[in-house]
């Protein structure tokens, strides 16, 4: 039994579809990734997982089981007593995630009290502990901190060992390295594979970084406009991509387009609520648009162990030809 | 090559922090040390004061102050109409006049943020219902709506003091809503949700803590208007009854004595001035220290 799955998820605003079907599985253990442009729905789709989504948002699925459990049947403080202990989600910003008012020390604190109990003085122990745990030097001093007196790193390090501090069996980091300079994002994603190897923990990993997924995920999860529009395995998705959108993402990646004048960038937006495209929803961006693009919607079809939402998968054109 | 001193530099503890800023503006030192004067002097008014607040001396009416003609060193800032100290009346007016100011503020404050927490949490229909009260409220000249609901209650000093709480009220929601509205959406309340923190958790010990500075601003300027307009209803006989030495009431009933003997109605007026002066003073201290876009 996989840990989470997700089964026909939807999260509307009114008329506007923010996320439309979506369906993945998260397995103990497992990295899957999810990619897509800014506004492809990606967060909104942790946000309701994590039943964050307040009125006049609506959810709805097949299914949205965790170990089993159905979440979105379950009664709202049943619901709250599982996300908080088994399912953590690290932000992006960690400068705004820490609340000012309380020490890193009291935070941790307050998170182990909740969830595990204990005394002041075990507690004081389990937080330092973890400090080390996410490399932070001298951490009997720096429980003491306030958020203001740490840098960006120290903070996302911080708010990942607040996440680990109740052992989840999931995490989800909602694009963690975006706010971080680039040798601090190295660490920081370094940290969270060995932490997500050593607990054994299943780890969503949501990024605009089309390299770190290929390296870090086991399984990706490309999603457009609030669509899945194509899933499967990172390592042959990156080899062989097959839908148009993935291969357009890939090929804007700087490395991709060494030796040219320009960077290879993929012209356009994603749709909005009010300017959705009739048909394939890529078609007004997509280079191999056809007639049948722009008037049908197509669905997402599976095989062998990967999906594409696509009438001409580029892989199936590869092997015709 | 100079070695780097390698001892970690203690973090600046929030008081200290808070200490140094406030240091900067002498007006607010002089205002806090005089604050601190006032609440001694209320606290040992049994203590310090020359005689009984109501204790009528028949042959010492209108006595002047010590230090004018035909003063005398019994009587420091003379007596009033029917013979009482007006020192030891000013005392003991100083402890009723600071409680009364502290039960308003803390009253219109708690009431304030629970209902600005919760318009500012919840949203939506309650949101609405309760800043439109407050707008309601707002609307009407506040010392009038303060005479308007003592009339209705009848003239007493907790009535009163009520009256005022509840016009000062919507200043503290509004106050409270508008913060409440900035840090509600912020990461670190999500991220609270996310690990299981119900609403009530959420409003009065995540979010509140951070929207606290502007009400502790406004509480003490508020202060001093509370007693300002305690003084006023005294004044105008809405207040604080006869004989309880009040200032506002001290005031009131040496009107007729303003031609004829100065000191009757000056000292009460001076008490005033000076401790609404002082806690002024101090309130913008405070905001100079708390608030960060005035730091520099």
């Amino acid at each position: 039994m996989s840990l989470l799955s997700i089964q026909d998820l939807s999260v509307t605003f009114g008329p506007f579809r923010a996320v439309d079907r979506l369906s993945y599985e998260v397995n103990a253990g497992e990295v899957v990734g999810i990619v897509g442009e800014s506004g492809s729905g990606k967060s909104v789709s942790s946000l309701a997982l994590m039943g964050l989504i307040d009125y006049p948002g609506k959810v709805t699925a097949n299914e949205l089981n965790f170990e089993g459990m159905k979440l979105l049947e379950m009664k709202d403080k049943a619901r709250r007593k599982i996300t908080g202990d088994e399912i953590a989600m690290i932000f992006q910003d960690p400068m705004t995630a820490l609340n000012p008012c309380f020490t890193v020390g009291d935070q941790i604190m307050e998170a182990i009290a909740v969830h595990q109990g204990g005394s002041r003085k075990e507690r004081k122990l389990k937080a330092v502990d973890l400090l080390r745990q996410v490399g932070i030097p001298a951490p009997e001093e720096r429980i003491k901190s306030f958020p203001h007196q740490l840098s960006g790193g120290m903070s996302q390090r911080v708010m990942i060992a607040m996440a680990i501090a109740c052992d989840p069996k999931l995490l989800i980091a909602d694009e963690p390295t975006t706010a971080l300079d680039v040798t601090i994002q190295a660490q920081i994603i370094d940290l969270l594979l060995d932490l997500q190897r050593q607990k054994n923990m299943g780890l969503i990993l949501i990024t605009h970084d089309l390299a770190l997924v290929a390296e870090a995920a086991d399984r990706v999860v490309v999603m457009y406009a609030g669509q899945v529009v194509e899933t499967g395995p990172a390592a042959e998705i990156f080899a062989r991509p097959s839908h148009p959108y993935t291969e357009a993402l890939m090929k804007s990646l700087p490395e991709s387009s060494q030796g040219k004048a320009r960077l290879d960038a993929l012209p356009g937006v994603v749709p909005g609520a009010n300017d959705r495209p009739s048909g394939c929803l890529l078609n007004p961006r997509c280079p191999y648009a056809t007639d049948k693009c722009r008037t049908e919607e197509p669905e997402l079809i599976e095989t062998d162990g990967r999906s594409v939402r696509c009438f001409t998968p580029l892989t199936q054109q590869e092997d015709a030809a | 090559m100079t070695q780097s001193n390698p001892t970690v530099q203690k973090p600046v503890t929030p008081l200290a922090e808070f200490w140094f800023y406030f240091r900067q503006n002498r007006g607010a030192v002089i205002g806090l040390a005089y604050v601190a004067f006032i609440v001694m002097m209320a606290l040992l008014a049994s203590l310090l004061a020359p005689h009984s607040p109501t204790e009528q001396f028949r042959d010492f009416i209108l006595a002047p102050p010590a230090f004018s003609d035909g003063g005398s060193t019994q009587f420091l800032l003379g007596t009033d109409g029917v013979g009482r100290d007006i020192l030891s009346r000013l005392m003991h007016g100083a402890r009723l006049s600071l409680l009364i100011g502290l039960v308003i503020v803390l009253v219109s404050l708690v009431m304030g943020i629970c209902l600005g927490l919760m318009a500012g949490y919840f949203g939506g229909v309650i949101d609405t219902a309760i800043m439109r009260i407050s707008d309601i409220l707002q609307s009407l000249p506040p010392l009038l709506l303060a005479i308007a609901i003592v009339a209705v209650l009848g003239p007493s000093i907790l009535n009163a003091g009520l009256a005022l709480s509840l016009v000062y009220l919507p200043h503290y929601t509004r106050l409270t809503r508008a913060s409440v509205l900035a840090e509600r959406n912020r990461d670190y309340v999500v991220a609270s949700r996310v690990a299981g923190a119900h609403a009530w958790r959420l409003m009065f010990i995540t979010i509140l803590p951070n929207c606290l500075a502007p009400l502790i601003v406004q509480a003490t300027l508020s202060f001093s208007n509370a007693i300002l307009d305690m003084a006023a209803l005294g004044f105008l006989g809405l207040g604080a009854q006869p004989p309880l030495p009040e200032w506002g009431t001290m005031l009131a009933t040496a009107r007729e004595y303003i031609q004829s003997a100065w000191w009757v109605v000056t000292f009460p007026g001076l008490a005033i001035l000076s401790t609404v002066l002082a806690f002024n003073l101090m309130g913008d201290g405070l905001r100079d220290a708390l608030d960060p876009k005035l730091k520099q």
